[in-house]
C-alpha cells in the first residue's frame, strides 16, 4: 500500500547536536586514541610556538623548557603544583557540569569567592568537634556557591536571562558584597596590613597528606576532596537517571523535552549543583593552610577553570591531567626568572594550548564522524543486503 | 523566464524537477509537506546548489552559489516565517542590508523612503515607512516583506506558504496585492498546499510529489478533488480484510482541547474524540493545521486547555514525564530532533524517555532490551554502541518505533511513523502497529500518507484550521475524497 515508486529518503545529516559549539564544549564524545592524540599534538604545537616565540627573544628554547621540567620534578614544587591543581580541578568540574548541560557558568568566580568568606567567616565563629566542623565549614561554601549560582538558574528559567550575561554580573556584584562583608566581618591579620576573617581554630583545619616523599610541605587534606568530586561527577552524569536527562538535555533540548525532561526544573538544579562544586574551589586552601578569608585570598580560579574544561573536554579524567598542566606551567614559570626568561611566556604556551586544543578537537572529531558512518556502512554492506546510501 | 531543468540524482530530497514559470503569472507549486517544495526553492533561491540540472532565466543559465546572486538576478524570496527587526521600523527594516549611501558615509533615508513611497503606491502594498514594525498586524508585515524584496530590484518573487500565517480577509487582501504585482509584469511562484486558495488566485499549477514534478495543470480545468489526487497519488490501497479489534474500553478521551498562539489566532478549537483499547484514531489533515499541536497537546509539552482523560484517571494537569510513565508512548514527528540524541549510542537512546525507577541507570537492563529491540525490529547495525546518527533514518525509526513499544503502553501516539522511511521498513513499522493494537493497544496515528491514514486507521477524523472537520469512515473512502475534506475543497466523503 504504497503510493510511489521509490520511498523518499531523508538525508540523515545529523544537524541538530552536532555543531562546532556542542564538540567545543564535549557534549559529543571523541573515542578511544583519538581523545588522547588531539590534546597531545596540541600540546606538541604548543610546546613548537613557545619554542618559537623563545627563539626570537633570544632564548634556549630547550633549555628554558628543560628547566621547568627540572624544576617541576623537585618534591617541594610537586607538592605546590598538586595544591593548585586541586583547585583547578574543582572549579574546571564546576564549569563542565554546566557545560555538559549547554550551560555557561561563566561565574565559578565570584560563586568560589564568596562561598569561601562566608565558609570562613562561619568556620571562625564557631569551635565544634573536629569532623562537624570541617563538616559545617564545606557546608556553608557549598550552600552558597549554590545559592549565588542558583540566582542565575532562576533567572534563566523564570525569565529567560542568559546565564552568560547574568554570571558575569552575579560575579562583579560577588566581588562588592564580599569587599563589604570582609570590612564587616574582618579582624586584622597580625604584621601586616591586609585584613581577614577570624582564623578557624584547629577544629576546623584539615593535616596535610606527606603524599610526596622528600617534600619539606604537605599536600592539602582536602586534595582528597578534589578526588572524590571527580568520581562524583562521573558517577552522577554517567551512572543515575538524573545524570542521562541532565546529559540529554545538553545533548538535544528538543528530544529531552518530548522524553519527559523538565527543562526548567534541570537548568535551576544544574546550576545548584554547578555552584555547589563552585563553593568547593576555595577550601583546600582555607582550610589546608590559609585558615582565614582575606584580601590576600587568591581570585580568578574560576576563569582557569573554563580553559581547564574545555582542554580536558569536561571529562572527569580529561580535566585532571588539564588541572595538573595547567598548574605545572602555572607553579615551574617562576624558575624562568632564573633563566632570564620571562614568565609570562608561559601565558603564551597556556593561550596556544587551548586555542590548539579546540582546533584539534575538532580536526579529530569531523575524521571520526566519518569513519564512523564509513565503517557502519561497510559492515552493513557486508551482511548482504543493505539499506541504500544514507547512513 | 523560459524553463527550469534540475535533476538531483538517488536518495535526496529533489530529483528529476521540470518546471517552467511564464513571465507574469502567478505560478502555483503546490504538494505534500516533505515533497520537495522547499528543496526547490532554496536552489531557485541560492541557499542550495542542485547537483544537477540548469536554471535558465530569460533563456540565460544561470548559477546561484549564495541568495546574493538569486537577488542580483533578480529573485527574491519571502519565507514564511517574518524576517524582520520589530524594534526598527518599516524603512529601517526595508533597506537593511543594501542601505542607500549619500557621500559615501551618511545613509540617505530621504531616498529610500521616497522609493519605497514610490514601490508602495506602484503595486498598491498600502504601506507606510515610519512605523515601527511591532506596531503592524501579520499581514502588513508580510507586505513589508515582499517590499523588502521589491526594493532591491525583484522582477521574480518567490512566496513560501504566505497564506499559513494569515486569517481569511488577510489573505483575499495579499491575493490582491499579488494580481496587482502581476499586473506590474513580476512573476511570481507560490508554494502552497491550499489547494483552494491555489485554485483561486494561481495562473499555473505545478504539482510536486516525493521529490518530482508530477504534473503541470491549468487551474481554469481542474478541480480541488483532481488536485489533491496528484498531490497524494491515485493508487488505493490494498483492500485490508482484517477483524476490527476495537473494544468498548476507553482509553484516551479528549475534549474541549482549545490552544491559541502568541496573538490570539487559535491553532486548535474545541478538538474532542475518544479512543477505545484496541483502536487506531487517524487524524487526517493537512499539515500545519494543528497536528503537531494535538500531539504536543496530547504529550503535555504545551500548554492547552481541555480536559484529556486516560484510562479513566484525568491527566489535564500531568507533565510529560508523568504521562509517560503512565503508559503513552510518542513516535515524534521529528524523529532526529525530538525521538533521539544522535551522538548518544543506541543503547543509551533505549533509556530516552523511558527513564523513570531508581536513582541508577539499568545499564544492563537497557543494553539487553536495546539488543531486544535491534533484532525484533530489524534495525540494522552493526552493534548497539553505535551512534544513532550513523543509522539511515529507516533504522532510526524502528529504533525508536520499538523503544515506543516497550513497556506496554497503553496508548501511542505516532506522528508519522513511516515518513521517510523506506518501503520495507515502512511495512515492518505497519506490521508491528497492527499487532499492538491486536493486542489491545489505542493509537492516535497522525500522518500526511492517506494511504497509510486509510489503511491503518478503525475511524477517521479531519483536522482543519485546528478544528475537527469532519468523521470519515475508513472502509469506505477514496485517498482523494479524504483529501478534498482535508483542504477544505466542499465535498465531504
Amino acid at each position: 500500500m504504497t503510493t510511489g515508486t521509490q520511498a523518499p529518503q531523508t538525508p540523515q545529516v545529523p544537524q541538530h547536536a552536532d555543531t562546532f559549539a556542542n564538540r567545543l564544549v564535549g557534549r559529543i564524545r571523541l573515542n578511544g586514541m583519538m581523545a588522547l592524540a588531539a590534546p597531545l599534538l596540541a600540546i606538541l604545537f604548543a610546546g613548537l610556538v613557545t619554542s618559537l616565540v623563545l627563539i626570537i627573544t633570544g632564548h634556549p628554547p630547550i633549555d628554558s623548557l628543560l628547566a621547568m621540567v627540572e624544576f617541576a620534578g623537585m618534591p617541594r614544587t610537586m607538592v605546590g603544583i598538586i595544591n593548585l591543581a586541586s583547585a583547578y580541578y574543582l572549579s574546571a568540574m564546576a564549569v563542565a557540569l554546566g557545560f555538559r548541560m549547554n550551560l555557561f557558568n561563566i561565574g565559578v568566580d565570584g560563586q568560589y569567592r564568596l562561598a569561601a568568606l562566608c565558609a570562613a567567616a562561619v568556620g571562625g565563629a564557631v569551635t565544634l568537634p573536629k569532623p562537624l566542623h570541617i563538616a559545617l565549614i564545606i557546608l556553608v561554601a557549598v550552600l552558597v556557591g549554590a545559592a549565588w549560582a542558583g540566582i542565575a538558574g532562576v533567572l534563566k528559567a523564570r525569565r529567560g536571562v542568559s546565564e552568560v550575561i547574568s554570571t558575569i554580573m552575579l560575579n562583579t556584584i560577588a566581588t562588592g558584597l564580599g569587599a563589604w562583608l570582609l570590612t564587616s566581618w574582618a579582624v586584622p591579620v597580625a604584621g601586616s596590613n591586609n585584613i581577614g576573617t577570624k582564623p578557624i581554630g584547629e577544629s576546623g583545619q584539615v593535616p596535610g597528606i606527606s603524599l610526596i616523599p622528600g617534600a619539606p610541605n604537605q599536600v592539602f587534606g582536602l586534595f582528597l576532596l578534589a578526588v572524590l568530586v571527580g568520581i562524583g561527577f562521573h558517577l552522577l552524569l554517567n551512572k543515575t537517571r538524573f545524570g542521562f536527562d541532565l546529559r540529554s538535555t545538553g545533548l538535544s533540548e528538543p528530544a529531552a523535552v518530548a522524553s519527559g525532561v523538565n527543562v526548567k526544573k534541570m537548568i535551576v538544579i544544574a546550576m545548584l549543583i554547578s555552584g555547589g562544586m563552585a563553593g568547593l574551589v576555595g577550601m583546600p586552601q582555607l582550610l589546608g593552610s590559609s585558615y582565614s578569608y582575606g584580601l590576600d585570598f587568591p581570585p580568578g580560579f574560576g576563569f582557569t577553570g573554563i580553559a581547564i574544561a574545555l582542554i580536558g573536554r569536561n571529562n572527569p579524567i580529561g580535566v585532571a591531567f588539564g588541572a595538573l598542566l595547567w598548574s605545572f606551567l602555572d607553579v615551574s614559570q617562576n624558575i624562568l626568572n632564573f633563566e632570564k626568561v620571562s614568565p609570562e611566556i608561559v601565558t603564551i604556551m597556556q593561550g596556544v594550548i587551548v586555542l590548539a586544543v579546540v582546533i584539534a578537537y575538532e580536526l579529530v572529531h569531523r575524521y571520526r564522524i566519518v569513519a564512523e558512518q564509513r565503517r557502519v556502512s561497510r559492515e552493513l554492506s557486508a551482511s548482504a543486503r543493505t539499506e541504500g546510501a544514507a547512513a | 523566464m523560459d524553463g527550469i531543468t534540475k535533476r538531483f540524482p538517488g536518495v535526496v530530497a529533489n530529483r528529476d524537477i521540470h518546471l517552467s514559470v511564464s513571465k507574469g503569472q502567478i505560478h502555483a507549486i503546490v504538494g505534500e509537506n516533505g515533497a520537495g517544495k522547499s528543496t526547490l526553492m532554496k536552489i531557485l533561491y541560492g541557499m542550495q546548489r542542485p547537483d544537477e540540472g540548469e536554471i535558465r532565466i530569460d533563456g540565460t543559465p544561470v548559477s546561484f552559489s549564495t541568495p546574493g546572486d538569486a537577488i542580483a538576478a533578480g529573485i527574491g524570496m519571502v519565507h514564511q516565517h517574518f524576517m524582520l527587526a520589530d524594534n526598527l521600523t518599516v524603512l529601517e527594516n526595508v533597506v537593511l542590508g543594501s542601505e542607500p549611501r549619500r557621500a559615501g558615509l551618511a545613509l540617505d533615508f530621504a531616498a529610500a523612503r521616497k522609493k519605497i513611497k514610490g514601490i508602495s503606491a506602484a503595486y498598491g502594498l498600502d504601506v507606510d515607512p515610519d512605523v515601527l514594525v511591532e506596531e503592524i498586524g501579520v499581514g502588513q508585515r508580510q507586505r513589508v516583506e515582499i517590499l523588502k524584496v521589491l526594493y532591491r530590484g525583484a522582477r521574480i518573487l518567490i512566496l513560501d506558504e504566505p497564506t499559513a500565517v494569515l486569517v481569511p480577509h488577510e489573505v483575499d487582501e495579499l491575493f490582491e496585492n499579488l494580481h496587482g504585482l502581476v499586473r506590474e509584469g513580476i512573476t511570481i511562484i507560490f508554494i502552497s498546499h491550499h489547494l483552494d486558495e491555489v485554485l483561486k488566485v494561481a495562473d499555473a499549477i505545478t504539482v510536486i510529489r516525493r521529490g518530482t514534478t508530477v504534473a503541470s495543470v491549468d487551474p481554469a480545468s481542474v478541480t480541488a478533488r483532481q488536485l489533491a489526487e496528484l498531490m497524494v497519488g491515485s493508487e488505493l490501497p490494498s483492500p485490508e480484510t482484517r477483524e476490527s479489534t476495537v473494544t468498548d474500553v476507553v482509553a484516551l478521551e479528549v475534549s474541549g482541547l482549545t490552544m491559541a498562539a502568541e496573538g490570539g489566532r487559535l491553532l486548535l478549537e474545541d478538538v474532542a474524540f475518544t479512543i477505545h483499547k484496541g483502536e487506531v484514531l487517524g487524524i487526517a489533515g493537512v499539515e500545519g493545521n494543528g497536528q503537531a499541536e494535538l500531539v504536543e497537546a496530547v504529550m503535555g509539552i504545551r500548554a492547552a486547555t481541555g480536559a484529556i482523560t486516560l484510562a479513566g484517571t484525568d491527566i489535564t494537569a500531568w507533565s510529560t514525564l508523568r504521562r509517560r510513565e503512565a503508559g503513552i508512548g510518542y513516535i515524534p514527528e521529528d524523529r532526529q530532533r525530538h525521538g533521539l540524541l544522535l551522538e548518544a549510542p543506541l543503547w543509551e537512546n533505549r533509556i530516552l524517555g523511558h527513564n523513570s525507577g531508581g536513582i541508577w541507570i539499568d545499564r544492563k537492563g537497557a543494553r539487553a532490551d536495546t539488543e531486544r529491540i535491534v533484532a525484533q525490529y530489524d534495525v540494522r547495525t552493526p552493534g548497539i554502541d553505535v551512534d544513532a546518527a550513523a543509522l539511515s533514518g529507516g533504522n532510526q525509526q524502528k529504533l525508536i518505533v520499538g523503544r515506543e513499544m516497550s513497556g506496554d503502553p497503553v496508548l501511542l501516539i505516532a506522528a508519522h511513523p513511516t515518513r521517510g522511511v523506506d518501503v520495507g521498513a515502512q511495512a515492518a513499522i505497519w506490521d508491528h502497529l497492527r499487532d499492538a493494537r491486536a493486542a489491545g493497544l489505542a493509537v492516535l496515528l497522525i500522518s500526511a500518507d492517506l494511504d497509510e491514514l486509510i489503511g491503518l486507521s478503525d475511524s477517521l477524523k479531519v483536522l482543519l484550521r485546528g478544528r475537527i472537520v469532519a468523521d470519515v469512515d475508513p472502509a469506505n473512502v477514496t485517498p482523494e475524497q479524504l483529501g478534498s475534506a482535508m483542504t477544505g475543497a466542499g465535498e465531504e466523503a
